[in-house]
């Protein structure tokens, strides 16, 4: 019989007993999703992985989430990837706002490390013993979390008139560049 | 006494006239007089250099050597010019160089971000003069699609741009009109020859 | 000594940095530095509509950008609930079909140029040609074609689309041909690849590493196969799956052998669009998030408001989470929504096959010389705009 994700979280309830699990429902939820507290993370992703039933040897990706208003404030969201059966999962941690912080999974899968690196370098999520956490993706120096939603987009207003009163005036049509007699090689 | 015209070694080539000449007599203008009114009025230098400037432009127009810049996108517009169907070999253009010490011109192709920004400016500072930059692409030009935190709103406001080239990205074929635009200019332009030029463009280091 | 492999070179495919600690000129330990291409493209959806998303997705993986386009509209579909109808789910297995050979093709030609061989390069991107004018023709643009939406396509195909494309891969084969005669038996290819970037299946596995580069480690998991999308179940192909040593020979030749089972598949594509009609229906029939013809919204007075609301809102999905993959030329590519019910996403969150196949270059690389390195870069087959996105 193939696994289904309602067996995947009847084993972890049976496993984890004493472990908070809530079962994420909605209209539109379209994957399963557990939420599960921070300090059970690793053992619980150990287990998913060396349970020789459930498998997930692939942590597919890893990401966090800003939920602003919402307290807690912060997400990480795990999605785990059973090759041998098919099947995926998703796990979520919630964060407080002020010192969010979470326990690596770099031991149990280590192609959490860039993206643990890349949730740090968006959200200012901090992976307790990770073993290189800096940017990644923007510059070293970099001040602020940029994906939180309250740090701005960044842009650049579009210079027009009305928003742009010392602006040089267009010079009247410049003289050519090149005098007539000069021909493209192809001619 | 000697006259000094018939022993001075150094006399000139005309010969001083024998006599006074009839005023209302127009005397003939002799082989001697014509060549040396040539000679004084300097035609000669002009065209030499003329001559230089016309073949120096044209050896740099049509042997541009680019750098293998390749940000995103573009990139793959400018590697498509290397291809058999839009051949830049025509136009002497299909050198690209590894290093920027031995390239001519960067075509910046691509979205520049605020990390690479440090990196371009230094890559410029590296090729030797003549130096020419095309901005390919809308993202290089002005900032294209992206207006947001990671991306400098046109490389132009890092190094000094010959020629936009728009589009996102643009045909091959905007790539290579660029590329001819940037020879016109470069035909029309006065070569610095020598070591030391005298007049730095405005906005290089 | 640290050598360091810049963000120039012309050959790290992009804006890569390698920074390499050498013992000679054997390599001790490699540490990639990415972020030199980084676009904000996840923040800066959050301030766009689902459609307007679109053009960004081409971006990212700039030398496949339909699989891009497919993925984003999967993800939104699955969000939405809604699915489009067959005639469309098969134009876009072609095109993604398509868009497989011409990135292949790519690869091809910049790993063999790496490794010296320049002749693939030409041959290649020849081929490379072709598709692109057929992208040209059914989207108006050569390479970032945003040709799909969120229900189906922008446009319908135009006449003599589905003729250009049996051309085409009527004489793919004989091409792929080509490229294998240059290469498969070639001693210098040979001695260049074989035994070299090593990847186990186990260590393959656990960094994360999807699509050919793992199938060339011997773990046969396609997502055409295993997680269907689009209709692919009812196609039939192999999945070619290497020696299991997991080298860069093992990656070509797997890579080689996708060219082949997409021509298969995009001929099959062909054959059902032309059952199911070369003109007809090329979107959902679902006002709500997509939008309604221009002759009913010239007609009809709910058309012309579902029309209005759509244009100038963007439609409104509801509120939760999504997570779509598709099999892109490079691996698995995810795209995960979350929505809170406006038009535009909370989050949109990428799961970028060449990031996290990038992780594992260290691996590949321990112990090796500096060229392999190249040749190791070569064959996982990166495109940094996905890297950074």
């Amino acid at each position: 019989m193939a696994l289904t994700q309602e067996r995947v979280e009847q084993r972890l309830r049976e496993r984890f007993p004493t472990v908070s699990i809530e079962r994420l429902t909605g209209p539109a939820m379209r994957d399963w999703t557990l939420v599960v507290p921070g300090d059970s993370l690793v053992e619980v992703c150990t287990f998913l992985r060396d349970d020789p039933e459930l498998e997930f040897a692939m942590l597919s990706w890893m990401g966090g989430v800003d939920c602003l208003p919402r307290v807690p404030r912060f997400e990480t969201v795990y999605n785990l990837l059973s090759l041998s059966n098919s099947l995926r999962f998703t796990l979520k941690v919630r964060l407080p706002e002020e010192n969010p912080r979470v326990p690596t999974v770099t031991g149990v899968w280590p192609t959490a490390n860039w993206h643990e690196r890349e949730t740090y370098d968006f959200y200012g999520i901090e992976f307790t013993g990770h073993p290189d956490l800096t940017r990644i993706l923007l510059p070293e120096d970099w001040i602020g979390w940029p994906l939180r939603k309250d740090s701005p987009l960044g842009y650049e207003e579009v210079a027009f008139t009305h928003n742009s009163p010392n602006r040089e005036v267009p010079r009247p049509a410049l003289k050519k560049l090149a005098p007539k007699k000069v021909k493209y090689r192809a001619q | 006494m000697a006259d000094p015209r018939e022993t001075n070694p150094f006399r000139t080539l005309a010969p001083a006239p024998a006599a006074a000449p009839d005023p209302g007599l127009v005397q003939p203008r002799t082989e001697e007089e014509n060549i040396r009114e040539e000679i004084e009025k300097g035609i000669l230098f002009t065209k030499v250099e003329s001559v230089v400037h016309w073949a120096v432009n044209n050896a740099r127009a049509n042997s541009i050597w680019p750098l293998s810049f390749g940000l995103a996108c573009c990139a793959i517009e400018m590697m498509a010019i290397a291809g058999p169907r839009f051949d830049v070999s025509r136009f002497g253009a299909e050198v690209y160089r590894g290093s920027p010490r031995q390239a001519d011109l960067m075509i910046v192709a691509g979205r520049v971000s605020i990390k690479m920004a440090p990196v371009i400016r230094q890559l410029y500072e590296q090729m030797p003069d003549p130096k020419w930059v095309i901005a390919m692409g809308a993202c290089s030009s002005c900032g294209g699609v992206f207006n947001n935190y990671a991306i400098l709103q046109g490389v132009d406001k890092i190094v000094p741009v010959d020629v936009y080239i728009p589009g996102c990205p643009p045909r091959p074929e905007g790539l290579l009109y660029g590329i001819l635009k940037l020879q016109e200019k470069i035909l029309a332009s006065k070569p610095e020859l020598g070591p030391f030029p005298a007049k730095r463009r405005k906005g290089a280091a | 000594m640290t050598l360091n492999m810049g963000p120039q070179h012309p050959s790290t495919h992009g804006v890569l940095r390698v920074a390499l600690e050498l013992d000679g000129e054997t390599i001790v330990g490699a540490k990639p530095i990415i972020g030199y291409l980084h676009t904000g493209m996840e923040k800066q959806a959050e301030y766009k509509t689902y459609t307007q998303s679109i053009p960004q997705t081409d971006r990212m993986d700039y030398i496949s950008p339909m699989s891009n386009n497919l993925g984003f509209c999967l993800a939104a579909e699955k969000l939405l609930g809604i699915e489009p109808p067959a005639r469309v789910q098969a134009i876009r297995v072609l095109l993604c079909e398509l868009t497989r050979i011409s990135s292949h093709c790519v690869w091809i030609g910049t790993h063999a140029i790496d490794i010296g061989a320049l002749t693939v390069f030409w041959y290649s991107f020849r081929e490379r040609e072709k598709v692109l004018s057929i992208y040209d023709m059914v989207s108006g643009a050569r390479m970032t074609s945003s040709y799909f939406r969120v229900g189906g396509l922008s446009m319908d195909i135009p006449e003599g689309f589905l003729e250009r494309c049996e051309k085409f891969v009527d004489e793919m084969p004989a091409h792929v041909d080509e490229y294998e005669n240059m290469l498969t038996k070639n001693p210098i290819w040979m001695a260049r690849t074989k035994d070299v970037a090593l990847l186990s299946a186990k260590d393959a596995v656990a960094w994360g590493v999807t699509g050919p580069s793992l199938r060339g480690s011997g773990v046969k998991y396609d997502l055409r196969r295993n997680e269907p999308y689009s209709g692919y179940d009812s196609y039939d192909f192999e999945i070619p799956v290497g020696r299991g040593v997991g080298d860069a020979y093992d990656r070509y030749q797997v890579r080689v052998a996708e060219m082949r089972e997409s021509v298969k598949i995009a001929k099959q594509a062909i054959r059902r669009i032309r059952e199911l009609g070369e003109k007809g229906p090329y979107r959902v029939h679902d006002f709500k998030y997509v939008l309604p013809p221009k002759e009913e919204v010239k007609t009809s007075m709910e058309a012309l408001i579902h029309h209005f609301k759509i244009v100038a809102h963007g439609f409104f999905p509801p509120v939760g989470e999504a997570y779509s993959v598709v099999e892109a030329p490079k691996g698995e590519l995810g795209f995960y929504f979350i929505s809170d019910g406006t038009p535009r996403p909370w989050r949109m969150k990428v799961r970028s096959p060449s990031f996290i196949n990038l992780q594992a270059l260290p691996l590949m690389i321990q112990g090796r010389l500096i060229a392999d390195v190249i040749a190791a870069i070569g064959s996982i087959d990166i495109v940094l705009g996905e890297v950074d996105r």
